[in-house]
């Protein structure tokens, strides 16, 4: 433990911890983009599997232990990251503090120049995700184990689909950096990873933006009702 | 050619500087932008007026030490060059050029477009050198090295240390300065025995005067010698390694 606070206290001890992070929410984004396509089968495919997620692990484990451990790691892993992002983006401020009159940027993305309020954005999305469809709490009709009709019920409210829209923009711009970036904070140096990794970022970007949009649009045009 | 200046003046380390507008003209498309700004320092000196402060050496891209944020890029819209060795013909005339300092917490101003670029030199104390006794060189071949690793070594030691970098990075980071120091050593075999000792030192100096990276790679497009931010990458590589190991 005092190594890892030694180690994080450096800014590339912090940078390696958002990478780490970044990917096991990466991975978590995607499972549950990839679960979510059930939404396409119908109400009986994406409930069954909603139960699936609780019942994980049962009977070796007790019904929703699993479950419960998984959001543990995705809540360290949340704190860790937004905790590094804010002590590096203070550092950064405080190293510049002066700017230039008209400044150019000749080569840093709108994806990089966005990762602060991007994550920003989606930090406060995902509280008021947990809100909508897991608690309920600010969901106007939920039915608790349903989740079919708690989504298509959601989704039918224009403004709730183009919060869910926004933010999934966000994070496809988030990911397109922060998963091509994470390579250099790793120090991965391998050049046949080298050459793949715009490739990698962009398609996961893609693909994880394009279904999470997929479904409030899906909804709203009446394709799932 | 002529041009609308707009220059930044302070007078010293304490005093607020503000941009004063000059007209350059009369300006050969063929001088360089230093020779451009001499051109308007002596009609400021025959008018009795304080000439624009600014540093230069070699005026041959090589010695760093020229500098100055052109338009709101490093040594100006060229790329790949010094601020010496960029020519007027890269603008046209009538053109407004705004010319600032290096701005970076790191880099106080000292007079006008002159800054203080010596938290860079603590970088290098930290542990950018080898450590051995000097005498005379070593016959060249009783170290085999090989050719990509000496050209790759070569591409890291092309760094000029002008600050470039800094001035460009939003977060006035100096990872790609300090990244091209540690690889020119840490790929060479003279370099070994110090590698992962001298990441871990020089890493800690820069972390007290600069900010992080973000990866926007805007040093590496202003690098008047096109470093690559790849050797971040291999910086970062070496630094999670020495962190391993000790």
């Amino acid at each position: 433990m005092n190594w890892f606070g030694n180690f994080y206290r450096s800014a590339l001890g912090k940078k390696a911890v958002m990478a780490v992070t970044g990917v096991i929410l990466f991975g978590w984004i995607f499972l549950h983009m990839v679960g979510n396509l059930k939404l396409y089968l119908g109400p009986v495919h994406l409930n069954e599997y909603a139960h699936f997620l609780r019942a994980m692990g049962s009977p070796a484990v007790p019904e929703s232990f699993a479950l419960w451990v998984s959001r543990i790691v995705l809540l360290v892993c949340v704190v860790l990251h937004i905790h590094a992002a804010t002590v590096l983006t203070i550092m950064n401020r405080e190293a510049r503090p002066v700017g230039y009159r008209d400044r150019d940027y000749p080569s840093a993305t709108y994806a990089a120049r966005t990762m602060r309020w991007g994550g920003v954005i989606i930090a406060l999305f995902v509280v008021y995700h947990l809100l909508h469809l897991t608690t309920g709490t600010v969901h106007p009709s939920f039915i608790k184990d349903d989740v079919y009709h708690n989504v298509v019920t959601g989704f039918r409210v224009w403004w709730v689909a183009a919060v869910y829209i926004i933010a999934n923009l966000a994070l496809g711009l988030h990911l397109y950096h922060g998963l091509w970036s994470m390579f250099a904070s790793l120090g991965v140096t391998n050049a046949r990873v080298s050459k793949w990794k715009r490739a990698f970022a962009t398609t996961f970007a893609v693909v994880i933006t394009a279904a999470n949009v997929s479904f409030p649009l899906a909804v709203l045009s009446g394709l799932v009702r | 050619m002529n041009l609308t200046l707009h220059v930044w003046r302070q007078k010293s380390r304490d005093t607020n500087g503000s941009f004063a507008t000059y007209q350059a003209s009369g300006i050969s498309p063929d001088a360089s932008f230093l020779e451009m700004l001499d051109v308007v320092n002596e009609e400021l000196i025959a008018k009795g007026e304080e000439p624009i402060h600014f540093e230069h050496d070699c005026r041959e891209g090589i010695c760093g030490s020229c500098g100055m944020m052109i338009n709101g890029t490093a040594h100006g819209p060229m790329g790949g060059t010094a601020t010496c060795q960029l020519h007027m013909r890269h603008f046209n005339d009538g053109d407004e050029v705004w010319v600032e300092p290096w701005r970076a917490r790191a880099f106080p101003v000292i007079k006008d477009l002159i800054v203080d670029r010596s938290p860079l030199d603590k970088i290098i104390q930290a542990g950018g050198f080898i450590s051995v006794n000097t005498g005379s060189a070593v016959e060249a071949n009783t170290l085999p090295i090989p050719k990509p690793v000496q050209e790759r070594a070569m591409d890291a030691a092309e760094c000029i240390q002008c600050g470039a970098c800094v001035a460009q990075c939003p977060n006035g980071a100096a990872q790609l300065f300090t990244a091209a120091k540690i690889s020119h050593l840490g790929l060479l075999p003279q370099g070994q025995p110090e590698r992962y000792e001298r990441v871990l030192k020089m890493v800690e100096v820069m972390e007290e005067h600069f900010g992080s990276c973000t990866l926007f790679r805007e040093c590496e497009a202003v690098c008047p010698k096109e470093i690559s931010t790849e050797f971040i990458t291999r910086m970062n590589k070496d630094y999670l390694t020495a962190q391993v190991k000790r």
